[in-house]
Parts: C-alpha cells; sequence; structure tokens
C-alpha cells in the first residue's frame, strides 16, 4: 500500500518537474502547427527572444538576488556584434556570430562584473545603469561605428533561412530552447542552489567556505551570455537594431518579465515574456497609450502578486517565499 | 578661449547645476527619510512643466504657473506616496519592488501626458521681466540664469534653516535615523513620509518649470534629466542633503564644460564621473560612513 503510494507520488512529481517543459512545447511548437499567420508568427518569435533574454537575467535577479538595471547592455552587445558581423562579411555564419556576440556580452560583463558586484544593493543597481547607460551613449555618439541614431539596417540572413518568418522562428526556438535547457540545468546544478543561497543568506555561504563575490561573477557572466545571445537573435528577426535595445527601459524590461512571470520561478521570465509582449500587441491596437496598461499591470502585480504570474498558487501555501526567506534569516541570527 | 568665455561658462553650468539641484535635492530627501529610489522622480519634474504650461495657457501669467506647477506635482505625489508607495515599504526585497513600482508610474504619468498635452513641442516663454541680461565686467549673464541660481540658493538656504533649526525640521531628521523610535515617541511618521514625498516632489515640479523656459518642452523631457539628477545624487551620496549641492555643482560644470571643449562626448562624461565615483567611493563624496560595499 505504501509502495504504491510513493511509486505514485514519484510518478507525480516527475510529471509535475517536466510539466512546464510540456507546456512550453506544446506551446511554441503547437502555434507552428495552428500557424496563424506571419504576423503572429513574427510576435511569439519576438516572445520566445525575449524570453531566453528574460530567463537568463532571472538567474541574476530571482535566483541570486542581484537588482541589475544595466542588462540592455549585454542584450545589446549581442545585437550589434551580430549585426555588424554579418554587415562586414555576409550572413553564411550567421549562428557563429551570434555566439561571438554572446562571448563578446560575456567577455565586457567579466570586466563591469569584477567593479560592479563589490558593491550591494541599491548601488549595485545604479552603477550597472550607469556602465549601460555609458555605452548606450558611446553607441549613440560614434556615428561611423554603430550608424548612431539610425542603428544598422538590412541585416540579411543566411539563405536557408530566408523566405518566410516561420524558418527563422523555427531557428529561434531551437537556439532558444537549447539555451533555456543550459540555464535549466545550471539552476538545478549545485551551484544553481549556491546562487540560491546567496540570495537568501550570503554570510552562511561564506561559512560554508564558498566565495559570495566569485559565484556571483560566475552567475553575472553566464546570464550575461545568454542574454547576448537573445540580442543577437533578435538583429536577425528584424534584421535591424538600433540603439534603444541599449537604452534603460530594455533593462527594465527585463525586471518587468521576471517579476510579472515570477522571479522565484525558472519558467516565470517566459510568461512574463508572453504577458509582455502580448500586451503590447492588444493594447497596441486599440491605442498608442500601450506604456499606461502596462504600468498599470505592473502595479497591480506589485500590489497584489509580489510573486508573479507563476507564483501565485504559493499563496496557498502557509507561507510564501518572502516569509520563509524572512524565517531563514532570522535563525541564522541576523 | 579667453577667461570671458569661460566665466560665462561657469555661469551657465552653476545654473544648470541649481536645476540639478532642485531635482536631486528632492530625490535625496526622498530616499533618506522614504527609503524610496524615486525613478518615478522626472515624470514629476515633467508634471511641473505642464501644469505650468497649462495654467500659463489660461492666465497668460508665468509666476502662477511656477506655483500651480510646484503645488501641482506636490500634490500627485502626495497621493501616489499615500494611496501606492506605503504599501510596499518593509517587504522583503523592496528595493527591486520599489524600482518596479517608480517604473510604472514612469509609464503611467508619461502616458497621461502624452495624452493629455499631446507630443509635439510646447514652449513657456520667459517672464517678461527677465527677457534681459546683466553685464558683469564685460560678461554678458541672461538674467534668467541669475533668476535660477538665487531661486536654487534660496531653497538651499530654506531647507538648511528647515531641517536643523525647526521642530518639524528635526522630526524629519529623526525619522530618516530611526523610523520606529520616532513613532514610538508618538509622531505620526506616514504622515511626515507623505508630506516629505509631496515637498520633494513639489520641488522637482518647481524645476521642471524653472528649465521650461530654457529647453523645448516635451514628454520626454522628464526622463532625460532624471538621469543625470540620479548621477548627482549618487555622487553626493544617497539621502546626503548636502552631498546633492555638491553633486550637482560638479555635474552642472561637467555637463557645461564637456559641451565646450567636447560636444560629441558631454552626456557620456557625467557616466565616466559617476562610475569613478561608485568604485572610489560608493557612499558617495560627502558620506561619512561607508555603506554599500562588502
Amino acid at each position: 500500500m505504501r509502495k504504491k503510494q510513493w511509486g505514485g507520488n514519484n510518478a507525480l512529481k516527475i510529471i509535475k518537474h517536466y510539466l512546464p517543459w510540456i507546456i512550453y512545447f506544446v506551446f511554441f511548437v503547437g502555434i507552428v502547427v495552428v500557424n496563424p499567420g506571419a504576423h503572429y508568427i513574427h510576435l511569439v518569435a519576438r516572445v520566445i527572444i525575449f524570453s531566453l533574454y528574460a530567463v537568463a537575467f532571472n538567474l541574476l535577479y530571482g535566483t541570486t538576488g542581484l537588482v541589475s538595471f544595466g542588462h540592455a547592455l549585454f542584450y545589446g552587445i549581442g545585437a550589434y556584434v551580430t549585426g555588424m558581423l554579418v554587415k562586414a562579411t555576409g550572413p553564411e555564419y550567421f549562428l557563429v556570430y551570434i555566439l561571438l556576440g554572446a562571448v563578446g556580452a560575456a567577455f565586457v560583463s567579466f570586466f563591469i562584473g569584477l567593479l560592479t558586484l563589490r558593491l550591494t544593493g541599491i548601488y549595485f543597481t545604479m552603477l550597472t545603469l550607469a556602465f549601460a547607460q555609458l555605452v548606450w551613449g558611446l553607441t549613440f555618439k560614434l556615428y561611423n561605428f554603430t550608424g548612431g541614431d539610425d542603428g544598422i539596417q538590412a541585416i540579411s540572413k543566411p539563405a536557408l533561412l530566408t523566405g518566410g518568418v516561420t524558418k527563422y522562428y523555427l531557428f529561434s526556438f531551437l537556439v532558444v530552447t537549447v539555451c533555456i535547457y543550459v540555464l535549466w540545468r545550471i539552476r538545478m546544478s549545485p551551484f544553481g542552489s549556491v546562487l540560491n543561497s546567496i540570495r537568501q543568506n550570503p554570510q552562511r555561504i561564506t561559512f560554508l567556505g564558498l566565495n559570495v563575490y566569485k559565484n556571483q561573477l560566475k552567475a553575472y557572466i553566464v546570464s550575461a551570455f545568454f542574454a547576448g545571445v537573445a540580442g543577437g537573435l533578435y538583429a536577425g528577426l528584424d534584421g535591424s537594431i538600433h540603439p534603444d535595445m541599449l537604452h534603460w527601459p530594455t533593462s527594465g524590461n527585463a525586471i518587468l518579465m521576471a517579476t510579472i512571470g515570477g522571479m522565484g520561478t525558472f519558467f516565470g521570465p517566459v510568461v512574463g515574456a508572453g504577458i509582455l509582449t502580448g500586451l503590447e500587441e492588444i493594447v497596441g491596437k486599440y491605442t498608442e497609450y500601450w506604456s499606461f496598461y502596462i504600468g498599470i499591470v505592473v502595479l497591480f502585480v506589485v500590489l497584489l502578486f509580489p510573486n508573479g504570474v507563476l507564483g501565485i498558487k504559493k499563496i496557498g501555501n502557509s507561507k510564501n517565499i518572502e516569509e520563509k526567506e524572512k524565517e531563514v534569516v532570522c535563525n541564522s541570527g541576523n | 578661449m579667453d577667461i570671458n568665455t569661460l566665466i560665462a561658462q561657469f555661469i551657465s553650468g552653476l545654473s544648470t547645476a541649481m536645476l540639478l539641484f532642485l531635482i536631486s535635492s528632492g530625490l535625496t530627501l526622498i530616499f533618506g527619510v522614504v527609503n524610496v529610489l524615486n525613478f518615478a522622480h522626472g515624470s514629476f519634474y515633467l508634471l511641473g512643466t505642464y501644469f505650468a504650461y497649462q495654467f500659463m495657457q489660461l492666465f497668460n501669467n508665468f509666476w502662477l504657473g511656477l506655483i500651480a506647477g510646484a503645488i501641482g506635482a506636490g500634490i500627485v505625489g502626495m497621493v501616489i506616496e499615500f494611496f501606492f508607495l506605503r504599501r510596499i515599504y518593509g517587504r522583503a526585497q523592496e528595493g527591486s519592488f520599489q524600482l518596479l513600482m517608480t517604473f510604472a508610474f514612469i509609464l503611467i504619468l508619461d502616458d497621461i501626458v502624452k495624452y493629455i498635452w499631446g507630443t509635439e513641442y510646447k514652449t513657456i516663454p520667459k517672464p517678461d521681466s527677465l527677457t534681459g541680461s546683466f553685464s558683469i565686467g564685460s560678461i554678458m549673464v541672461p538674467a534668467y540664469n541669475i533668476f535660477i541660481i538665487v531661486v536654487g540658493l534660496l531653497v538651499v538656504v530654506f531647507a538648511w534653516y528647515f531641517l536643523s533649526k525647526t521642530d518639524t525640521g528635526k522630526m524629519v531628521k529623526a525619522s530618516s535615523l530611526d523610523r520606529i523610535m520616532l513613532g514610538l515617541l508618538g509622531t505620526n511618521v506616514p504622515m511626515i513620509m507623505t508630506v516629505v514625498f509631496g515637498v520633494a516632489t513639489a520641488m522637482g515640479g518647481l524645476a521642471g518649470v524653472l528649465a521650461a523656459p530654457l529647453r523645448t518642452v516635451t514628454p520626454g523631457a522628464g526622463v532625460e534629466f532624471i538621469i543625470d539628477s540620479m548621477i548627482v545624487v549618487v555622487i553626493g551620496g544617497f539621502g546626503n542633503f548636502w552631498g546633492a549641492l555638491l553633486g550637482a555643482l560638479i555635474i552642472g560644470e561637467v555637463l557645461s564644460f564637456g559641451i565646450l571643449w567636447m560636444p560629441e562626448l558631454a552626456t557620456v562624461l557625467t557616466f565616466i564621473v559617476m562610475i569613478i565615483v561608485l568604485i572610489v567611493k560608493p557612499e558617495g563624496l560627502l558620506a561619512k560612513k561607508a555603506v554599500g560595499r562588502k
């Protein structure tokens, strides 16, 4: 009797463990099967690219507890490196260029992380914002190198991906899925647990003999790398990039997507990306003042569902994450 | 480049600095007392400008617009603090929720401004009495710039008197040091916070009106200015009133001389100054104790 119960629970647990993945595949593959037209495929392509950006960001934000307000920098570096390389040499090695863009983002993040991670709290947030705005300002002014205000137009795609947005969507889906799977494995690894503990109680991590600074830096670099991949993918989607991708509202969007979806969950940012992009699309049809409605939604989420959409079910539990964390902090004598 | 150009540029930088000080002293006051980093402060600057524009359309009087802009922005600020912001005080990871909520108010307020007043450029003319210019030696300085500097200095003196000489000012200071203790002593701390938020946003609105005749009035103006005043607050030290003054002077002059020597990179220079300060002395130039470091 008991064995049976355990067995049943295990099967349930396994299903529960992989349920988000199942829903993820059903939705993103199903959309191609349903084929609602090029416009909507393009929309979902944006969702999937923003998903990677938000999930990568959430490794830093929801897991490690570092509120970076400058992630647009890495997203933008990915986009600009990919775009400029395609412009310079042609689109044959598109995937390689995306990788190079991501490596570039990771490279820059190493140096910025060395400096910013020395600070905590609001000081960290402001310094990340300052670096991102600095690069945005440079991109804006260095007209000959980056195209300034105009950005870079007509970034061509390799022959395999041209013709119909569905091909590029499937390509993005494949790349994003691989990246999100890697991020998922990272989140589930011992390293992911260390990051999670750093958010909850950095002091204890130090007592355990682990280096908080080094692990945060690793998380920062990993997060920047995958944000760079997302940026590179976006450069190919519309074939154009512009300095707005580096501007602070893009950094803010990462925080919005992660929080709306649920920063305490792995797939929350994917849901958040869908909600934000969907809202822009639906509200944008009726009024040009869509950011007003996004503001209202954010206000609503912050006041009523601080754990995000995927975090709602946790309200049913006797304690939510925050309270549990507070307890951990209290027990540790802080 | 002769000395006269330099002095003229210095005075122009001084008036920019005073505008920056008006906004960033409000920001720093909110951070010090209410413990919120108000990313939406630029939207109150914007509201001040547009309220003044509306009043000047109706009554054709700059001074009435100036008062209406400041008071209007202050009232909106108090409403927002009372109904929304105070609901997230003391929550775990409060910082990120503050960031989100104030970010939401940027989206909401800026769109309301766009909806009511449209996106096209508006102009607010200088008042007739301040259109001329003074001559100091052989340098001509616009009277309006002098006016801004005088207003800024008046705010400095008034704020210093209020915060260090009056009982209410001492209570405001006390609430930035120990909120709970002050509450236990029978002070209505939530009310102090609402009022401080209102006064600080009114200062933002005032700066918005004062700056309007020198710049074009567009819905994007708030965001442009808020980044600079954030830099001021960081340089001076969060919650440090005199730090905001020093930071505003530095950034005002960096902008002013930056445009003279490196017109391309003037805006980038301010970020470089901020990055250097954050790396060398993250708590700000005038802060006494080290915070925010590991």
